[in-house]
């Protein structure tokens, strides 16, 4: 997988940002490509970690938001584990993800964000997760209410998943969470 | 013995068979889980994917009851206990993760709650030989393949877990139960739960890739200690079946459902009848002394 790439250091690299926000240093990678080496799915991507580094090095920009990358990544972290120069690559990858959120970028296959707001939905709700609600929420907005439905009657019978919501956590302490975190966000961080 | 007990959502909904275990092995071994009151979501994967400074509050929520508790933290689920271990070191090492964590929760917190793993104490508070003591039903003759994923092992200065490339602890705990651990490379390899509703074949393949790296090192069941591995190795055998075309029937159970067995515990009080998978082959081991003693 060869990927050509230019030296464009525009104002539009997200070099800077992403930095800041995952709080590593890219310019210490010498490529010595373990973190690719090691990645489960770099075989399923166009571009592996040790590549997406260089891209980001070079001054790539919101063409790394709109590749599937990035949302196909499984945050199982042996990139860092693995990294000489102890990169946390997996903050990167959560770095482009929250960017590409930001952004608005067209929404990825499995619609990850949509997930994640449905899921943490729940948890501002109930202070803690409530799966049923929230894989039913996912599963509405994905379009794909039908698969599983093949496992669902048996998870429920054995009790394997919840029916009734969450009850008994601090939810004033979560919503206080969320409306710092949502403040945050409107004041550009 | 005794500690803050922070169950994770999980524990009352897709990992019921965890809590159950780990509470009824906790009662047989003399271990004091004080639950947590009011204990809210660690933020899982979703919340560290949307907002990093969101996760670290989340998860030093709890942390912090566990403070006013005056006992260390034990966490059963590996995705809760790793989020709250990268709490405790994002707070620790970073004065503005710590700031921004005290507005949000409206308290400072330093980031020095020890966070421990269920078998962390199994294996480093109570100890081998006090374990020993306590089997009463050896699961002689049961090979097990010991199955840590990411969570707890990953990143490695953030857990402390075990040596984060060949950890040993769940072995080693195996190894008391009268099972045998097999020697396999899998160990630590992703089984890729992250996706489970998003991109559920990529879950399916890596999970599928585990499972035959255990069945060719000869085990008859995988011990997981993360409700995500549970879940993706077990739920999702049968859509790996479907899709590649082979049988595994491999049961993928919890090393606190394992121990239970040892300690001589009713499988129905370790939840074994939450499994997917038939988990009879490991029933049929720990059955084994009983037929003994009912010929003898």
């Amino acid at each position: 997988m060869t990927t050509r790439i230019t030296k464009q250091n525009t104002p539009g690299s997200l070099l800077k940002a992403v930095q800041e926000k995952a709080d590593v240093n890219l310019g210490v990678c010498y490529q010595c490509r373990k973190c690719s080496i090691g990645c489960p799915v770099a075989g399923e991507i166009e571009s592996p970690p040790s590549e997406i580094i260089r891209r980001l090095q070079l001054g790539a920009g919101d063409e790394l938001l709109q590749t599937g990358l990035i949302w196909t990544c499984l945050s199982c972290e042996t990139c860092y584990a693995r990294c000489p120069n102890r990169i946390n690559f997996a903050a990167v990858v959560d770095a482009l993800k929250a960017i590409a959120v930001e952004k608005g970028v067209a929404k990825p296959e499995g619609d990850a964000p949509l997930f994640n707001r449905s899921f943490l939905n729940t948890v501002r709700s109930h202070g803690r997760a409530y799966d049923l609600k929230a894989i039913a929420m996912y599963k509405l907005g994905a379009g794909n209410l039908g698969q599983d439905m093949d496992k669902f009657p048996a998870m429920l019978k054995k009790g394997k998943i919840a029916i009734l919501p969450p009850s008994g956590a601090d939810k004033g302490k979560v919503k206080r969470i969320f409306e710092k975190a949502a403040k945050n966000k409107g004041a550009g961080r | 013995m005794k500690y803050a007990y922070y169950p994770g959502c999980s524990a009352h909904s897709t990992a019921r068979d965890m809590h159950e275990s780990c509470l009824a092995v906790s009662k047989a071994l003399g271990i004091e889980l004080n639950e947590i009151k009011g204990w809210t979501c660690c933020g899982a994967s979703s919340a560290h994917q949307t907002d990093r400074e969101l996760a670290a509050s989340l998860a030093c929520a709890n942390l912090l009851k566990a403070r006013q508790m005056g006992m260390d933290m034990v966490v059963n689920c590996a995705a809760c206990y790793n989020r709250s271990k990268v709490a405790n070191y994002e707070i620790v090492n970073s004065v503005q993760m710590r700031q921004s964590v005290a507005d949000s929760l409206g308290e400072p917190y330093d980031g020095s709650v020890p966070v421990r793993h269920f078998v962390e104490i199994l294996l480093k508070d109570l100890g081998v030989a006090a374990l020993r003591k306590k089997i009463v039903n050896p699961l002689t003759g049961l090979k097990a393949a010991a199955y840590y994923g990411c969570y707890l092992v990953r990143p490695p200065e953030a857990t402390g877990f075990d040596d984060p490339e060949n950890p040993t602890i769940l072995e080693r705990l195996i190894d008391v139960t009268g099972a045998e651990d097999v020697e396999w490379s899998g160990k630590v390899d992703c089984c890729g739960g992250m996706q489970n509703l998003t991109r559920t074949e990529i879950t399916v393949r890596r999970s599928a890739a585990v499972i035959e790296m255990a069945q060719a090192a000869g085990a008859q069941c995988v011990v997981v200690a993360c409700p995500m591995c549970q879940i993706s190795l077990d739920v999702r055998q049968a859509d790996m079946e479907k899709l590649l075309g082979k049988k595994y029937n491999m049961p993928v159970i919890y090393l606190t459902q394992l121990l239970g067995l040892a300690l001589g515990i009713s499988p129905e009080k370790l939840g074994f009848d939450k499994l997917m998978v038939s988990p009879a082959a490991v029933l049929k081991a720990a059955r084994k002394p009983v037929r003994q003693n009912v010929k003898g």
